[in-house]
């Protein structure tokens, strides 16, 4: 093991360089470990978000070597090639400064997705139940654990070149709803997702479920909504 | 019908002409293998084609399955790959779709009758 690594980081906004530190290395060192390092020991000025460490929160995210990962579950280890690192921020993101995203535009985009849960049942009512092993509840299980990150959104190629597409987190967000049997919002949601924003642009290339940290399928949801769409065009519901 | 709903329609209509080509390709290929084993001479292939509404009626499918197919995903790598979309991109598939069943059913009645 080197005892020092190269680490490149991106610093200033959308126009900007990389400037290049040198980092100890240390054992069982996450990719984190090594931006702090560098905001504490070497540059104060280093602008980056994070807040829970344990990959909860999903404000950490970065590209580290050119790919989109939650730094703070990235062990230097797995990705360090050759003792040297690059770290960017996000990409498909405005850069406020140095690794610091604007997430606004993502997160507008869940809202644009009818994102927001709407039941037609009040706290007065019982509990809605809802049987464990439906095919809803399995498809929504397997969306649910999103904790908006941004990495599918960064990995997106459609994002990339069709700048008012949903992305691949929004699209989940929405599959996951429209599998709830207690969502009131099914038909409007449809209508939100379908077209060239929505999930009739996605080629299917799999790069938001590859790289998902948490290991959701946002392609597959991707479909789910396709075949919705499908069906209730042709049931007239839309 | 919002725009949303007619793009997505558009889709399912690539996706549906995509599934009618994967057949025609295969049924063409089998055409391709019975033809060349007598040759292929122009008389030869007039002789098989010429009154054959059959076949004229398969590649005529053929035919509007690529005029439909090409222009949708046409439109698609204009608009993603050269930021070319609107009006102007979507005239300019329908003229392509035109140009392909044009071209392609001409060719076929050239064949066939």
């Amino acid at each position: 093991m080197s005892t020092n690594l190269e680490v490149k980081v991106w610093r200033g906004r959308e126009q900007g360089g990389f400037t290049s530190y040198k980092v100890p290395r240390r054992d069982s060192q996450t990719v984190l470990d090594v931006v702090t390092y560098i905001q504490r020991q070497l540059d104060p000025t280093l602008s980056y978000r994070f807040a829970c460490r344990v990959g909860m929160c999903g404000s950490c995210a970065m590209t580290v070597n050119g790919v989109a990962r939650w730094t703070c579950r990235t062990s230097v280890a797995k990705v360090a090639v050759d003792g040297k690192l690059e770290i960017a921020p996000l990409a498909n993101l405005p850069v406020i400064k140095d690794l610091t995203t604007d997430m606004v535009e993502f997160f507008d985009k869940w809202a644009q997705a009818k994102g927001q849960f709407k039941g037609r049942h009040s706290r007065h009512d019982d509990f809605a139940r809802v049987e464990p092993t439906s095919r809803e509840r399995i498809a929504a299980n397997a969306g649910i654990e999103c904790i908006g990150c941004g990495i599918c959104y960064a990995s997106c190629d459609i994002v990339t070149w069709r700048p008012n597409f949903l992305g691949p987190a929004a699209l989940n967000r929405a599959w996951t709803l429209a599998n709830d049997v207690r969502d009131t919002r099914w038909v409007e949601r449809l209508r939100a997702v379908a077209g060239d924003a929505g999930c009739h642009s996605c080629h299917t290339q799999g790069s938001c479920s590859e790289r998902c940290p948490k290991r959701i399928e946002p392609t597959a949801g991707i479909a789910g909504l396709k075949r919705l769409v499908a069906k209730s065009a042709i049931r007239g519901e839309l | 019908m919002t725009s949303a709903i007619s793009q997505a329609k558009l889709w399912y209509w690539q996706r549906i002409s995509a599934m009618v080509l994967a057949l025609c390709v295969l049924g063409h290929l089998a055409v391709i293998i019975y033809a060349v084993r007598g040759g292929l001479s122009a008389a030869e292939i007039l002789g098989r084609t010429q009154g054959n509404w059959l076949l004229g009626g398969f590649y005529g499918l053929f035919v509007l399955a690529c005029a439909v197919h090409v222009p949708l995903g046409l439109t698609t790598i204009a608009a993603e790959w050269l930021g070319w979309r609107g009006r102007s991109a979507d005239v300019a598939a329908a003229l392509v779709s035109g140009l392909i069943a044009i071209m392609g059913w001409r060719a076929i009645y050239g064949l066939i009758a």
